[in-house]
């Protein structure tokens, strides 16, 4: 009787160092991933230092590097696409949690969901060839003409109509995130407990009241992780960006100039370069973009986590 | 009594702007994205023939198809769930199973989370250092571990969730049996999770099979029919860029012939994991 027992002890513990390991091993791809961009980015940062990150000087026949325009590309993009997703985002969840009637929910949250799971190198693609030329006749002549004359804002929207640039991609952007931050506000929403709906509505509140007296500051934290979710998302999207942004290395006030970003610089650039400094560069970009990505996440995790433990879920 | 009426009828008024307004938003959501996936059936049925699936990717202003690039699509996503679905299978097995409340559990978690959103050109620069800095080359099996580095925490997160909502009488039923735990986990656990496992899996590969910037400088791309595992492997997804960004019509043509096979695998593939995930739901119940 003891020998069968005993091997069994043995082959639990040997499973349970296997599903251990596998699971430390998650630890390391994401630890893995900050020391080696890091390792590799460190030659761009110690022959530049501080400035690295300062410069707005990318030269890449000269051997100057500086991440300033790519960093600025990357937050002006994902601010664009934030102002506008959310809002839109708020108003779809809204409508799919209070508004619409019952049959209509399910399908257009599928619906949407399903297009969440769309490869971004087909919004770039849509982007690039339907969505550009279309800005650059209709809509950013008009812009240019009409808001550039406004006082303090005008600045940003003066420019040559040519369809590429900060704007558009912000508006890409915008579109890819509208279905991750729409479901995570449904179903954040969905977890508002319904007596406290019923007895508002017992009261006489409207629908809107409901909305944003009680559904709103009862998920105001998930809903703000569920906003840097997709800001997460924003920052760190390559193939959408990378047709539409123009991919040069310039600073202006106007959207409608063309740009670049972290991640689109580094598609562009990666594969074809030679000089170990230009690639040391580019690594250093990849761990900027790692850490400031880094942020945002840990930053919308531990809010939906915050729900979750009201719930009871953890 | 008319100002409370007054204040009755601004707050009827309000939300009805605020219901026309979500609506609206609505609308707005779903316009742009019909929009898109309009652009890629009109443009991309057009550009589907039979020599899509039987010729190689042609050089400039000729005919030709996207065979290599299919196969090694294929191929290299098959051998990133290989690698990536069994330890992350397993890794989730030990976050559910034994480190479901101890700290190391909610760290593993918190991480593998930020894994799951983590930019994937960032994943793509890893595997570059990590395998094509040291081979000397891009080859299929740095695009593989790059893919399989993004399947890895998809499977960890649902392997997770499907086995904590087993009920734990199940696990207590066979271990007073004297059943040993790694018995308990594969031949009775595993089998109440194996359709949200399934799933996950499903979820991952429809995730891969479009992801370009982890491929760009780890498999690279090909214009050759090869299978070579430690050479650079044609792919859909790079084609596709590499195609779409050129000045050649036939290329475009192409691209977005490319362009829709990923966008219909990706929804057919989305469409039976949810399938599987209701039946398994209904079946429970």
């Amino acid at each position: 009787m003891r020998y069968p027992r005993r091997t069994s002890a043995r082959a639990d513990r040997f499973f349970a160092g296997l599903v251990a390991s596998a699971g430390y091993f998650v630890l390391f791809a994401l630890a893995g991933a900050a020391i080696s961009m890091f390792w590799g980015g460190r030659e761009a940062i110690t022959t530049f230092g501080f400035d690295f990150f300062t410069s707005s000087n990318w030269d890449v026949g000269a051997g100057q590097f500086g991440a300033a325009v790519a960093i600025f590309g990357t937050l002006v993009s994902a601010t664009i696409a934030m102002l506008i997703a959310v809002p839109i985002s708020f108003g779809i969840a809204l409508f799919l949690t209070e508004v619409a009637p019952n049959w209509l929910r399910g399908p257009v949250a599928a619906a949407i969901e399903l297009l969440a799971g769309i490869p971004s190198i087909i919004y770039g693609m849509w982007g690039l060839f339907v969505l550009a030329p279309y800005l650059g006749e209709h809509i950013y002549p008009w812009v240019n003409d009409n808001l550039g004359e406004l006082p303090l804002i005008g600045a940003l929207f003066q420019g040559p109509p040519i369809g590429i640039g900060l704007l558009t991609a912000g508006l890409v952007l915008a579109v890819m995130v509208i279905p991750f931050t729409s479901s995570v506000m449904r179903e954040v929403f969905l977890t508002v407990p319904t007596r406290l709906k019923e007895s508002a509505y017992a009261l006489g509140s409207t629908k809107w009241e409901v909305a944003w007296d009680i559904v709103l500051p009862y998920t105001r934290t998930a809903v703000i992780g569920g906003v840097f979710l997709g800001l997460g998302r924003a920052l760190g999207e390559t193939m959408a960006v990378t047709f539409v942004i123009g991919n040069a290395y310039n600073i202006s006030a106007s959207l409608l100039e063309p740009g670049t970003s972290i991640a689109s610089s580094i598609a562009n650039e990666f594969a074809e370069a030679v000089d170990p400094l230009h690639k040391s560069a580019l690594l250093a970009l990849g761990f900027v973009l790692f850490v400031i990505t880094f942020v945002v996440l840990s930053i919308s995790r531990l809010m939906l986590r915050q729900l979750k433990r009201r719930e009871g879920t953890v | 009594m008319s100002e409370s009426s007054n204040l009755h009828r601004w707050r009827a008024i309000k939300n009805q702007i605020a219901l026309v307004l979500s609506g609206a938003a609505a609308l707005f959501g779903l316009f742009w994205l019909t929009w898109i996936l309009w652009t890629t059936l009109s443009r991309g049925i057009g550009a589907i023939n039979w020599a899509l699936f039987t010729q190689m990717t042609p050089p400039p202003n000729e005919e030709g198809g996207l065979l290599n690039a299919f196969a090694g699509s294929a191929v290299m996503c098959l051998m990133a769930i290989a690698i990536g679905a069994p330890i992350g299978v397993a890794a989730g097995t030990y976050l559910a199973e034994y480190a479901n409340f101890r700290k190391i559990g909610h760290t593993i978690r918190f991480v593998n989370d930020i894994l799951l959103s983590a930019p994937s050109i960032v994943l793509g620069l890893f595997v570059y250092t990590l395998v094509v800095a040291t081979t000397g080359q891009f080859s299929a099996i740095a695009g593989s571990i790059a893919l399989a580095l993004i399947v890895l925490p998809v499977v960890v997160r649902t392997t997770d969730d499907m086995l904590r909502l087993v009920p734990s009488q199940m696990r207590e039923a066979a271990l007073s049996l004297g059943v040993p735990q790694w018995k308990v986990t594969v031949q009775i656990l595993y089998r109440g999770a194996l359709g949200g496992i399934v799933t996950g899996v499903l979820l991952a590969l429809a995730r891969i099979s479009g992801e370009t910037a982890p491929l760009l400088f780890t498999a690279f791309s090909s214009q050759y029919w090869s299978l070579d595992l430690t050479q650079p492997m044609s792919n859909v997804p790079v084609v596709v860029f590499q195609y779409a960004a050129s000045p050649y019509e036939s290329w475009q043509q192409l691209a977005w012939a490319g362009a829709f096979m990923l966008t219909m695998f990706v929804l057919v593939l989305g469409i039976c994991a949810r399938l599987i995930l209701l039946r398994n739901r209904i079946a429970n119940e």
